[in-house]
């Protein structure tokens, strides 16, 4: 066996241990916050926005960059409103001292 | 900066959004995994500008920060109730931001650092990370405008199941030409935007196509589905761009979201495929008819008041209903009045409660109802038998005892054993039925009593009524 690894060969490698990864971590998130689980892998996903970042690079505004840079502005809602909702969503999720809290309202 | 150390940083990114979702394993360590979450996107958008520094940054900071005030200013103003319909919108942005960056690529891969033109290789893989971006994309939309009540203006975004004849072979005809374009555009020399082009364009109408005879009821499967599609198309064009963040991000959103495909069919009771072939709801109407015969016993909002106050032990198990009556916050007020008459309340939640995973909790939570008090159908269904009071608000198929009885069309799908306590109380707004369109012989037993009506003007009245 000689000469270097092809790159798609160690991108399948990444890829299948990152499924197994994503497999036992999922399987431990609390069904309680299987909605801010949904949440925050979208704001993840949207580390697409590198992809968007690279389109929309070049010096030499073209047909591709404009693209990119349509990209990068929609993935970005997505980074901002998946972190922030999810945070908002956690933060619901607080253990409060209930009886003190309720008094304090009234 | 080298690629070494770029892909050292995408790494450093890479474990962090690994360790974003191992924090959702406790409502404690969610908040701190959130923190590494956005940790790991600042490493990774920082690191990927400076690749860029000496090109438009100018063009690519306007339009992350327009995008960042649009995310921010919805994320503050969505309604928990809106939830799915958000989170519908946000996967239909990530597959059309998959699109558009395939589309960059192939107008010029010497901006990715790819050879020009594009390699085979490179070319499989674009193909893969752009049909499913542009299937998500479509489907979401679709998704979202069942979800928001769209149907009533549009016939397409209706939340009960669309099909029509030929619907599947059309769908299975369409796959095919769609990959054959896809093989035109792997063995083409040159750019070769035709078949690109053309297999895009088939991949949007089958998104459409795949959702549409999806039902309402089915929703949260949906959702669960195009997360993971959403995953998968980005892991897709992490492969095309030799970008193994990317690749490995995809992969844990895309195995998440077919995780909680998995387990929502499985509440439901129903095969994968079943789901995506669609048209649930419509074929069991009939089964309903029969119910007018029989007598249920109904009562006043005190007299389910009195019963209430009256229990050691209630448990409160809340339904879609309940959401869309806006009743969590006076069902909270009720728990807090009894749980200070000495009586133990609990909440008993079904997976399926609500139309995402996980939104009755959010609902809840939302309502400040502490999370302890708060327990999943499978740890809290061995202790019915010792409840004195069941309190079922707004939910219907996921108390129906009928799934126990061979035969029947939801056998086998697993419920609350609300049947079980020695008193039963269930608000409804009618006898309708539920999504399933089936009769359910709870309400028809000699200990349970209906109180009819909105869910939220009943609980009040209740909570009027313990004192």
């Amino acid at each position: 066996m000689t000469g270097t690894i092809d790159p798609t060969v160690v991108n399948l490698v990444v890829f299948v241990l990152a499924v197994f990864v994503g497999y036992h971590v999922i399987w431990n998130v609390t069904p309680a916050l299987h909605t801010p689980l949904m949440s925050v892998t979208n704001a993840i996903s949207s580390v697409i926005i590198v992809g968007a970042i690279l389109a929309a690079g070049p010096a030499e505004v073209d047909f591709g960059s404009a693209m990119g840079a349509v990209a990068v502005g929609l993935a970005a809602i997505n980074v901002a409103g998946g972190f922030l909702v999810t945070k908002r969503m956690l933060a619901m999720f607080k253990k409060k001292p209930r009886v003190e809290k309720a008094a304090e309202k009234k | 900066m080298s690629a070494n150390l770029v892909a050292l940083w995408y790494l450093a990114a890479s474990v962090c959004f690994i360790l974003a979702l191992k924090g959702l394993s406790s409502p404690e360590s969610a908040r701190r995994g959130n923190v590494f979450g956005i940790a790991g996107m600042t490493i990774a958008v920082v690191t990927t500008l400076a690749i860029v520094a000496r090109g438009r940054l100018d063009l690519i900071l306007i339009a992350m920060v327009i995008g960042g005030m649009i995310g921010s200013f919805v994320s503050r103003r969505v309604e928990m109730t809106q939830m799915p319909e958000l989170v519908a919108a946000m996967h239909s942005l990530v597959g059309m931001a998959a699109v558009l960056i395939a589309v960059a690529v192939v107008n010029n891969p010497g901006a990715f650092g790819e050879h020009d033109p594009l390699p085979r290789v490179n070319r499989f893989e674009l193909f893969i990370g752009s049909f499913v971006g542009a299937v998500t994309f479509s489907g979401s939309v679709i998704a979202f405008g069942k979800l928001a009540g769209l149907g009533k203006k549009f016939r397409l975004f209706s939340s009960a199941p669309v099909v029509f004849r030929g619907q599947h072979p059309l769908n299975l005809v369409l796959a095919l030409v769609m990959i054959g374009f896809g093989f035109a555009f792997f063995l083409a020399e040159g750019k070769a935007w035709t078949p690109f082009l053309a297999m895009l364009g088939i991949a949007f109408v089958l998104g459409v196509l795949i959702i549409i005879p999806i039902g309402g009821a089915d929703m949260p499967v949906v959702i669960s589905m195009l997360n993971s599609y959403s995953g998968w198309a980005a892991a897709g064009i992490g492969f095309s761009l030799n970008n193994t963040m990317l690749i490995i991000a995809g992969s844990l959103v895309g195995s998440s979201g077919a995780i909680l495909s998995y387990i929502m069919c499985k509440a439901m009771n129903r095969s994968f495929f079943s789901v995506i072939l669609g048209g649930f709801g419509a074929a069991e109407g009939a089964t309903a008819a029969d119910a007018a015969q029989k007598t249920v016993k109904s009562g006043s909002a005190e007299d389910a008041a009195f019963l209430l106050s009256n229990a050691e032990s209630v448990v409160i198990v809340p339904g879609y209903g309940l959401a869309v009556a806006r009743a969590q916050h006076a069902v909270k007020e009720m728990a807090q009045k009894l749980i200070a008459k000495g009586v133990s309340v609990r909440y008993a939640i079904h997976p399926v409660a609500g139309r995402m995973p996980g939104h009755m909790n959010v609902l809840l939570a939302e309502a400040e109802v502490p999370y302890d008090q708060v327990f999943e159908m499978e740890d809290i269904n061995s202790e019915f038998g010792t409840t004195d009071v069941v309190l079922v608000l707004g939910a219907n198929d996921v108390v129906n005892p009928l799934a126990h009885e061979k035969g029947s069309p939801i056998y086998g799908m697993p419920i609350i054993e609300a049947n079980k306590a020695r008193t039963v109380l269930v608000n409804k707004r009618s006898m309708a039925a539920g999504y399933a369109g089936l009769d359910n012989p709870l309400f028809y037993m000699d200990k349970t009593m209906m109180v009819f009506g909105d869910a939220k003007k009943v609980v009040e009245d209740m909570v009027k009524a313990i004192d």
